[in-house]
């Protein structure tokens, strides 16, 4: 930087200055925006990916749960991948798909969240996040069609009407709102249908972390890229509840004790 | 051809730091007190959604005096240094000092080479995991950086503001102290009283969790206060 250019940017309303709260138009006026400029056969290369995420209502909220495995090809990347993130105070967000891009647009919406609750003083609604996510999704397209495909998964308490809500999204940057339960990645339609038994109206909170618990289980014994709870290392699901407090992330002492229960049930 | 009048370096600096220096002892002041838990920023503010105060990291608080587009406009450039610091290396490298740096040189350079000069005062404020971490930084508006201890008032009164807090802080308050202090010393000073919802505070509290920053309620500062 040189002396002259001053460190806060321009702070005159021209047309330098970004108009808007937005961090990623910011990012964008700086050259600064991240950006992915694969070569023709991105196919050719084993990226680590993300997979079996889902999201549950229940009477006071919403709970959201992740594997932990990454796999590349067919060799287990990672075995302690984070999926499930706090977006913020009241939302959460978890991602399959292409990890490193998918973890990049994480960071990269959580600061958005949070700018905009600096600079505005008050925080996005919920659909309004839900709809910054699908443009940024949105904004990764012509990346999907080489093969680096993100999906997110959206879930949080609405501020406005006292409920939890859970987004879906696909990779041209729809955005579905679902009603009960949802879940994405290679696992998902595996925990869909276990879900789809299980889940009942109104679940309490223990019963809906053990139902997150076993629909991954049921994921990762159907689908070789989604990894269970493994009692042997101490891996354990990644798991949040959001509700009228605010964001909470289950700890692995209550996890694991989850996962026993529900591993110790199953022959 | 014209030739413009030649006036010498002083007289501009001074007429235009006095020009400055009226504006801002115009406004209310804001006063800065250190407490057990971290840091307290108060002052009169009737607006409830035109902020003095405000997060700007983690750990940074911002507060500002003067005129309020003019120090809005900084808060935001310095929620945007922060952030894109934050985004581009690690939370933890968003320091008050860089921050108090980039302010500094901004507002010396609009000093100099404005039409006129920014007519506020800002402070930034910075907790660490204990009390001897605490870093407090004053930018006047011609670009001064100064580091305070302890406490601080900038605005209208401020060396009046300054002169009590000094008698009345003999030990570091905790915040019920800090905001009975803060807010007899201002209501002594400006001789009105002041009611709790017409007060603007927050605190940087090291015991929240990773964002240090919260504003009081009305009803937290009227029972401090009673």
């Amino acid at each position: 930087m040189s002396p002259t250019e001053p460190i806060l940017g321009d702070l005159s309303y021209g047309e330098s200055m970004v108009p808007s709260s937005s961090f990623l138009s910011l990012l964008e006026s700086r050259g600064l925006a991240p950006t992915w400029k694969p070569g023709a056969n991105t196919a050719d290369l084993d990226i680590p990916e993300g997979t079996t995420v889902l999201a549950i209502r229940y009477a006071e909220g919403v709970v959201m749960a992740g594997d932990r495995r990454a796999t590349a090809g067919n060799v287990i990347a990672h075995r302690r991948v984070k999926k499930v993130y706090p977006a913020d105070e009241y939302s959460a967000v978890a991602i399959s798909g292409t990890a490193g891009m998918a973890i990049e647009l994480i960071k990269l919406f959580q600061t958005e969240l949070e700018h905009y609750e600096k600079i505005e003083g008050t925080r996005l609604s919920l659909e309004g996040k839900a709809n910054y996510l699908a443009r940024m999704v949105r904004g990764n397209l012509p990346l999907a069609f080489q093969g680096l495909v993100v999906v997110p998964l959206f879930c949080g308490f609405d501020e406005i009407d006292g409920t939890g809500r859970l987004y879906t999204f696909d990779v041209v940057g729809g955005r579905y709102e679902e009603q009960d339960y949802a879940a994405t990645g290679s696992g998902g339609a595996e925990a869909k249908a276990f879900l789809k038994a299980a889940y009942a109206e109104g679940m309490d909170l223990d019963r809906s972390l053990a139902v997150a618990v076993e629909a991954l289980v049921a994921a990762a014994e159907e689908d070789a890229a989604t990894g269970g709870p493994d009692l042997r290392r101490g891996i354990y699901p990644n798991v949040v509840v959001v509700n009228r407090e605010g964001i909470t992330e289950v700890g692995e002492d209550r996890l694991a004790e989850i996962a026993a229960a529900v591993m110790g049930g199953r022959p | 051809m014209t030739v413009p009048f030649y006036v010498p370096p002083e007289q501009l600096t001074k007429d235009r730091a006095e020009f400055a220096r009226k504006g801002i002892a115009r406004g209310r002041p804001i006063v800065v007190i250190e407490y057990s838990d971290g840091v307290l920023l108060m002052g009169e503010n009737p607006s409830g959604s035109l902020h003095k105060t405000s997060e700007i990291y983690d750990k940074v608080a911002f507060a500002g005096v003067g005129r309020f587009n003019e120090f809005e406009m900084l808060r935001v450039a310095g929620i945007r240094y922060a952030d894109l610091k934050g985004y581009s290396y690690e939370r933890e490298d968003v320091t008050a000092k860089g921050l108090a740096n980039a302010y500094a040189q901004t507002l010396g350079q609009i000093f100099t080479h404005e039409m006129k000069p920014y007519e506020i005062e800002v402070m930034i404020a910075e907790i660490g995991a204990t009390a001897g971490d605490t870093k407090i930084y004053r930018i006047q508006f011609d670009g001064t950086l100064r580091d305070i201890r302890r406490f601080g008032a900038m605005g209208g009164m401020e060396e009046e503001l300054a002169e009590h807090l000094e008698r009345a802080l003999t030990e570091l308050p905790d915040l019920p102290r800090a905001v009975r202090l803060a807010a007899d010393t201002i209501e002594e000073v400006v001789e009105t009283t002041i009611a709790a919802e017409d007060w603007e505070a927050a605190v940087l509290d090291r015991n929240l969790g990773r964002r240090k920053f919260r504003r009081l309620t009305a009803d937290e500062i009227a029972a401090a206060r009673s």
